[in-house]
């Protein structure tokens, strides 16, 4: 490839003597701005080895002058967003639920926690949005099975439900047809009877047939009417929140074979005050009772 | 279309078939470097009608400059109490009695559509006027100038010292130069600082150090830009950075006013001794007054050229020697082509500055300027953004009631606190709270001046019959006295998602 020197007729440059395919190279100097910009380059990066770690070595690495360190500054920055977080948390452990709730500052700072909270914990339950799923509750809707007061979400918040640890939220719908507690008629005709209380059209006669066996195995703990008892946990069957789906089929497996669900108990794994913020989110997203 | 001589570019007869490198060769020095080196230019000083002008133009531009962020203006108690301010930290932009937020940026947009406007108008009109009288690299330069010719004399002094060898005589006028140049650059930069901070504060900062950093670097900035562009860089700024000179080709026209050498007058030009006819020859005595008087460094009788800013100072010139030699004036002169090229054929001269592009021009100033003004004008007191929920979209209630949950920024731009009482219109019997109150009137307290966020549920009574679209369109609405403003937004019911 490489050849003579030559001189460029066209051009009265020398080449560089460098032939591809009859293409030959003008030998130009380089641009004079490009060689100081190249020259500059070269005196950053010895500075750059003195000022910052930059050589390795058997054992460890150049420091620098300037003894930069990126897990340095990382944890002087963690402990410096504890310290601003310890300032709210204070707050919020001090302040009661209602004080957060109507102190505009607080609440946007609850807000801004129980939302990130919420996210990382409550969501993968309860959705992103906070409107549950079959057997998981809705927490944006005015229907609490254990209350929807400030404290009712912070204790059911804190202790779970079914968790079997103490202070645990606690209820068991029987399952009436697994356990052949009631035949399969009996459970047809009980379901005629839901359907009836919640103002819906139902078969007269299976709901005249179910009303004593209603009073007799499902009011104690959902009421004579049915309209349920917060402080057992036990839904209201009259209105149009179902946890488990609303149609017949859904009634009749719920009352075959009494689901009920668990929430994990949060205490010990978020603070008393990322409980307090939680339940103010939760609580003023839900519109609040 | 008038041609326009570019003395950048090769002369013709370089752009025979040669090599690319051997054009730039053309344009730059014998030596091959590309660049062209600077001819030094020592324009000499004129007195005369444009250079008043320029002189009473560079005074009141830059007292405009230097004055406007030092006068004070009676705003309400923690407000800045100064005329023209651009508060970046606060997000606000003052002048006088306007106050702008960050979302009216348009209204700038609308200025500038219109300083554009003017220009186009101005230039087809008259030429380069900006160029040569108002634009600050003009002016700047103007001012330098005059600092030059004080340490080192006019054009003559000038050349002379640059030639001379070093000597004290030369050192001093030239350090002394160099530094009221810079007090000079670091005055532009330092004033241009006091738009964007409460001027008397700053100053006292600026010197304790407690000034922010933007505040420092912009005033270095500036000093540096106006110290190079004014001192060293000058024309080479006009004629290799500034898009203008090319952009205007396209407003001129045959009918636009230039800077013109009368070549029918003027010419066949030469010496002309006392007492020697002017019969046979033209006015033009050749002196090169009108060359050595330009700060652009060009001969204007070769005719219209790229590098001509249209200052003038080549009619001063060129009318005062006419005067000494008792030839008439106007040898140079405003003028357009087609009215040089009509007095040639020996024909009246016209002037048409009512033409189909100075109309459009016009019209589009209007209707621009019309809009800017209108828009500002009738800007509401008040601002209602709505955000609606997405997630959930809506929620159904125990006895199938409906909610949706928006959240309300309401913006105060009064200089007053305001309560604003909120309502929700378009969804029959639909209630608005707040999250933890079931219902009344919601209302809340904005701060002077400020934006407050505020979440609200629109809850729709159930709706057995089915009547309800899936989508309803509503809207919000405060009110504060006499200020108010709506915003529409849509309540979405879930109809189409029977439970």
């Amino acid at each position: 490839m490489a050849h003579e020197r030559e001189t460029d007729d066209h051009t009265g440059v020398e080449t560089t003597g460098h032939e591809w395919d009859g293409i030959k190279e003008l030998d130009n100097p380089l641009p004079r701005w490009w060689l100081w910009v190249w020259y500059g380059t070269i005196a950053f990066s010895i500075a750059y080895w003195i000022l910052m770690p930059a050589w390795p070595g058997l054992h460890g690495y150049t420091k620098g002058l300037l003894h930069q360190s990126d897990r340095v500054a990382v944890g002087k920055e963690l402990a410096a967003l504890d310290v601003k977080r310890g300032e709210g948390a204070a707050q919020l452990r001090t302040a009661s639920l209602e004080q957060i709730e109507k102190d505009p500052k607080l609440n946007a700072y609850a807000q801004q926690v129980g939302q990130s909270v919420f996210g990382d914990n409550c969501a993968t339950c309860h959705g992103i949005g906070g409107t549950g799923g079959k057997g998981y509750a809705n927490l944006r809707d005015d229907v609490w099975l254990w209350g929807g007061k400030l404290e009712d979400i912070q204790y059911t918040i804190t202790h779970g439900v079914r968790t079997g640890a103490e202070g645990a939220r606690m209820s068991q719908m029987p399952a009436f047809g697994r356990d052949e507690m009631l035949k399969p008629d009996q459970i047809d005709d009980l379901t005629e009877y839901v359907v009836h209380l919640s103002n819906r059209p139902a078969d007269a006669a299976a709901v005249a047939r179910a009303q004593p066996l209603f009073e007799a195995q499902c009011s104690a703990c959902h009421g004579a009417e049915g309209k349920g008892m917060v402080e057992l946990g036990a839904p209201n069957l009259t209105d149009a929140d179902w946890l488990y789906g609303a149609d017949r089929a859904a009634i009749r497996g719920q009352i075959f074979a009494g689901n009920g669900g668990v929430m994990p108990t949060w205490q010990g794994r978020l603070s008393p005050e990322t409980i307090k913020a939680l339940a103010v989110y939760v609580h003023s997203n839900a519109g609040g009772q | 279309m008038p041609t326009i001589i570019d003395n950048t570019q090769p002369k013709p007869d370089a752009r025979s078939a040669v090599s690319a490198a051997a054009r730039a060769k053309g344009k730059g020095d014998a030596k091959g470097n590309l660049y062209k080196p600077r001819q030094p230019i020592y324009p000499k000083l004129v007195h005369g009608k444009w250079r008043m002008v320029k002189w009473a133009l560079l005074i009141f531009t830059l007292a405009v400059y230097y004055i406007t962020p030092w006068i004070r203006w009676r705003r309400p108690e923690g407000f800045p109490q100064q005329a023209a301010l651009v508060d970046f930290t606060g997000r606000r932009f003052y002048f006088f009695d306007i106050q702008l937020w960050p979302q009216e940026v348009y209204i700038f947009t609308g200025l500038l559509v219109m300083a554009a406007l003017a220009l186009f108008l101005a230039t087809a009109l008259f030429g380069r006027l900006w160029c040569g009288y108002a634009c600050p690299q003009t002016v700047w330069t103007d001012l330098y100038i005059v600092v030059e010719r004080l340490f080192e004399g006019d054009r003559n002094a000038r050349m002379r010292l640059d030639a001379a060898p070093l000597s004290f005589n030369k050192i001093w006028r030239k350090t002394g130069k160099h530094l009221v140049w810079l007090a000079i650059a670091f005055g532009t930069g330092g004033a241009w600082i006091f738009y964007f901070h409460d001027a008397p504060t700053l100053l006292r900062t600026f010197w304790t150090g407690e000034a922010p950093i933007t505040a420092y670097v912009s005033c270095l900035l500036l000093t540096c830009t106006t110290y190079i562009f004014a001192g060293w860089m000058r024309e080479q700024v006009c004629t290799y950075m500034c898009p203008w000179p090319r952009i205007q080709g396209a407003m001129l026209d045959d009918h636009s006013l230039q800077v013109t050498y009368l070549a029918y007058r003027g010419e066949t030009r030469g010496p002309h001794k006392k007492g020697q006819s002017w019969e046979g020859r033209g006015d033009c005595i050749d002196c090169r007054q009108c060359v050595v008087v330009c700060p652009m460094g060009i001969d204007i009788r070769d005719g219209a050229q790229l590098e001509c800013i249209n200052c003038g100072l080549c009619v001063d010139a060129c009318d005062e020697m006419m005067i000494k030699i008792g030839r008439p004036t106007g040898l140079i002169a405003y003028d357009s082509e087609e009215a040089v090229a009509a007095r040639t054929r020996g024909e009246k001269a016209v002037y048409k500055p009512i033409r189909s592009r100075t109309i459009y021009y016009a019209l589009a100033m209007s209707v621009v300027g019309g809009l800017t003004l209108w828009s500002l004008v009738t800007r509401p007191k008040a601002d209602l953004n709505v955000i609606r929920d997405r997630n959930p979209i809506f929620v159904r209630m125990h006895d199938g009631a409906v909610r949706d949950g928006y959240t309300l920024k309401i913006g105060n731009r009064t200089f007053q606190e305001r309560r604003f009482d909120i309502t929700f219109e378009g969804v029959a019997g639909a209630r608005l709270s707040r999250p933890g109150e079931t219902g009344g009137t919601v209302s809340v307290v904005v701060p002077a001046d400020q934006v407050v966020p505020l979440r609200v549920f629109v809850t729709a009574p159930p709706d057995p019959e089915g009547v309800r679209a899936a989508s309803v369109p509503g809207r919000f609405i405060i009110t504060s006295g006499d200020v108010r403003a709506e915003t529409k937004t849509v309540f979405l019911s879930g109809a189409a998602n029977p439970q």
